[in-house]
């Protein structure tokens, strides 16, 4: 090969190697992306069906109840607008508290509960998830406040 | 009083800085010796002002004088001398003091083994490195002063975040700060290159060892967090793909790469543009790293409350940084040259496809941490990026390079002969394909990645013999322990990173392959059996610790009738943030780990339980560290020390004799 094929060839293989790559990774990201969604988004019907994704808000006071199993738990999220029925089996993280912030990823039920497959941790006892504190903030900005949905104040949630 | 001091001290810091950063810069380019010697005396005296901070904010957390802002934020009056100590850096402030602090700690490496250099390369380096220290100081300085004082003093601190705690955080900071800031000694020497024109092969030899020493903490560092997760989170996993993980994951594979490229700048005076650019990525993704951590654009652990001027600060800081590097590298790069042809079957071949992978692999880590917050700060909705992703990039990604890891070492510079190659590795492959095949219906079990992961790491180990074997059979010895004794270190430094790795991905491989894991409740008295284990509950009693009260289970380990162990889980209560933490039990083993977490109390003394057999999940964090030892290994070849010594006595020029050395 002259060193001028030579250059060609092995620029051609790395520009092979490099769109494969690029493919490989695109894809894969495409199919990796998980969404988050706020309570009131999901009431409007914007969050996809038989897709996983990302449910935040509050853990509603007085709503966790715990299965015979000691492992199923029921608890809802809300956003203080509207507020969704939370399933999820297994240990729930140790920052996990009524009237807190929480994440849950998993997917929408037929019947409209969501199956979380796994329950995020923060971190820290003051610490808000900064999606939980932007949902709270945009249903209080966009909804007429429902009362009954209502049970702590919402001063006492320190973004 | 004391606080003002180190107050003090880093408004001195930071005008020695400035001094460091301006007038050696400024010598070398005009030739002067006078303003190119001061980088040394400033370099040392810059160490000692922020040495003198770093123990002043020691002092006042020994001291528990809550009147700092800083120290009452994160200590308690009931927090332990250790953890007080290690809460220095357990938040913004201080972390980025303890980053600061190591920086000048290099930089006090560069002027003791810098004899060598020439004054204008020596002073350039230390200039480089001022002018970041100088954006640190001074970042500090106006948006993060950890000695801010608060009035009135608190009457009691607000204690450490529980969860830091824990051993691996007096281990795991600095470690990984002294490998991100290690970078900045082969960035110093990159940019020090451009400015002064000249990057020959002396050059390279010399920024090899900072390059792999600051690569070897780096490498402990991430492993250290990692084992830190496993034990401290209480859900048994080692790596989550977090952002925060891949903060630190990104300097590592450039990191990675660079040493590899820098192995053929040295040896062949090749690869030369491209491993400045690869210095500049590598420490311009642990600015990014230490940032994104810091920021608390992040939800994390390592995320604390943020400040609108601190962001600013700190992308301005990057900007400047990366921005500024870049632009020099695109005015100045054309001059450095580009180096040796080679064949397209050859070593250096070899090891650009493998620097490629790992950019690539890099920068598919970079789009899956960046995407989310570029979308969240355009605001076009909030994005997460799952763990499927990573793991399906780099599954393809790093097969390709592992099997030219292998094939490397034996590869001749230049061009090398692809049958010869074939020849020599033809049992190698054998075995390794065979043994990848088998293995796994003997261990009870198949799946594609099972045998994949033990293929690569077979692989790995199998041609590293046929490459200790070829490169024997050229020496002349009595015996054959003569023979490897005449190996230079760096070769062995070689094979035992590499061997790391194959270690490694064992671990990996067997913890995927083999895991159980269950979560199930357990009443006092009940048993359950998980890989072959029988764990039996004996009910939980509570116990007192310094400054949390905790529930303690104690569990009954037996196999096959005969005991193994007891296991004491914790479930604690930190009584100043009113925090509860699990700290896991565990009992780990050469070939597995068991591991035993509380959940929640049940009714009647019964608990949530999570029961975890891990097998060789130990190798995980094994390969780490003979990765890390290699990397030791290769720094301490004489062929740096005699290079430092004979380029002493004579000018730094001449290229290396072209030994078939260690890549």
């Amino acid at each position: 090969m002259t060193p001028r094929k030579k250059r060609f060839t092995m620029i051609g293989l790395g520009l092979a190697a490099l769109g494969i790559a690029s493919a490989l990774v695109l894809n894969a990201f495409n199919s990796n992306l998980v969404f988050f969604f706020t309570p009131t988004q999901i009431e409007n019907g914007e969050a996809p069906k038989g897709r996983t994704f990302r449910l935040g808000g509050l853990v509603e006071a007085g709503t966790l109840k715990r299965e015979g199993d000691g492992l199923t738990v029921h608890f809802v999220v809300t956003d203080t607008v509207k507020r969704i029925p939370v399933t999820y089996k297994g240990i729930l993280p140790d920052l996990f508290k009524e009237g807190k912030g929480a994440v849950a990823q998993g997917q929408l039920g037929a019947d409209g509960t969501f199956v979380a497959s796994e329950v995020l941790a923060k971190h820290d006892e003051n610490y808000m998830p900064p999606e939980v504190a932007e949902a709270i903030a945009k249903a209080k900005k966009s909804g007429a406040q429902s009362s009954n949905t209502l049970t702590m104040s919402p001063e006492r949630i320190k973004p | 009083m004391i606080p003002e001091v180190g107050h003090f001290a880093l408004i001195l810091a930071l005008c020695v800085a400035l001094v460091q950063g301006v007038f050696p810069i400024y010598g070398a380019a005009a030739g002067s010796p006078v303003l190119m010697s001061m980088a040394k005396p400033a370099a040392r005296a810059q160490f000692l002002l922020v040495l003198i901070a770093f123990c002043c904010l020691g002092y006042a957390f020994a001291e528990k004088d809550f009147s700092v802002l800083y120290v009452a934020a994160n200590a308690n009056s009931k927090l332990p001398l250790h953890y007080r100590l290690a809460a220095i850096w357990g938040a913004h402030e201080g972390s980025l003091l303890l980053w600061t602090f190591i920086l000048t700690l290099w930089m006090m490496a560069v002027t003791l083994f810098s004899k060598h250099l020439p004054e204008a390369m020596r002073a350039r380096i230390l200039g480089v490195m001022g002018l970041v220290s100088l954006g640190f100081l001074l970042f500090m300085l106006t948006v993060s002063n950890p000695f801010e004082r608060l009035i009135p003093a608190a009457p009691d601190g607000r204690d450490l975040n529980p969860l830091l705690q824990d051993p691996g955080m007096v281990m795991h900071p600095p470690m990984l700060y002294m490998g991100y800031v290690g970078f900045s000694v082969a960035f110093a020497f990159a940019i020090a290159a451009l400015l002064g024109g000249n990057l020959d092969a002396a050059w390279a030899r010399w920024s090899r060892p900072w390059t792999t020493v600051a690569w070897c903490f780096l490498t402990v560092g991430i492993a250290l967090g990692s084992g830190w997760a496993y034990y401290e989170l209480g859900w048994g996993g080692w790596w989550f793909w977090d952002p925060v993980e891949n903060a630190s994951f990104m300097p590592w594979l450039a990191g990675t790469a660079l040493m590899h490229s820098l192995a053929v700048t040295d040896k062949r005076g090749g690869f030369k543009v491209w491993t400045v650019l690869l210095a500049i990525m590598a420490f311009s993704l642990s600015l990014l790293g230490t940032f994104l951590v810091r920021s608390g654009v992040l939800t994390s652990v390592h995320a604390f409350a943020t400040d609108p001027k601190r962001g600013l600060f700190i992308l301005v800081f990057l900007a400047i940084v990366i921005g500024g590097s870049l632009l020099l590298y695109a005015w100045r790069a054309p001059r450095v040259g580009l180096g040796g042809g080679f064949d397209l079957v050859s070593r250096e071949s070899m090891l650009l496809a493998n620097n490629v992978l790992l950019v690539v692999a890099m920068g598919s880590v970079l789009l899956g941490t960046l995407y989310p917050l570029f979308l969240d700060a355009l605001g076009l909705g909030k994005i997460s990026v799952g763990p499927p992703y990573f793991d399906t990039v780099f599954v393809p990604l790093m097969t390709p390079a592992i099997f030219l890891m292998g094939i490397g070492p034996l590869a001749q510079w230049k061009r090398a002969s692809l049958p010869a190659l074939a020849m020599q590795l033809r049992w190698a492959f054998g075995v390794s394909v065979g043994t990848a095949l088998l293995l796994p219906f003997v261990l009870g079990k198949w799946t594609p990645l099972l045998s994949l992961g033990l293929l690569l790491s077979l692989w790995i180990v199998t041609t590293t013999v046929a490459h200790i074997r070829e490169r024997v059979s050229h020496l002349v010895g009595n015996s054959l322990l003569s023979c490897l004794a005449a190996l230079p270190r760096a070769y062995w430094g070689m094979v035992l990173a590499h061997c790391g790795i194959a270690v490694f991905i064992i671990g990996v491989t067997m913890v995927k392959g083999f895991e159980v894991e269950q979560d199930l409740r357990m009443n006092v008295g009940e048993t359950a059996t998980i890989g072959g284990y029988t764990f039996r509950f004996d009910g939980a009693q509570e116990v007192k610790g310094p400054n949390y009260i905790a529930a303690r289970g104690i569990f009954n380990v037996t196999k096959e009738g005969r005991e193994v162990t007891m296991m004491y889980p914790e479930k604690r209560l930190y009584a100043v943030q009113n925090q509860a933490m699990t700290e896991a039990a565990i009992d780990s083993g050469l070939l597995r780990d068991l591991y035993v977490s509380l959940g929640e109390p049940l009714e009647d003394g019964a608990w949530s339980v999570r029961l975890y057999h891990k097998p060789f999940i130990d190798w995980i964090w094994g390969g780490c560290l003979i990765m890390a030892l290699g990397g030791l290994l290769a720094v301490s070849d004489r062929r740096y020390r005699l290079a430092w010594r004979r380029e002493r006595a004579e000018a730094p020029e001449a290229l290396q004799p072209l030994e078939k050395g260690a890549a």
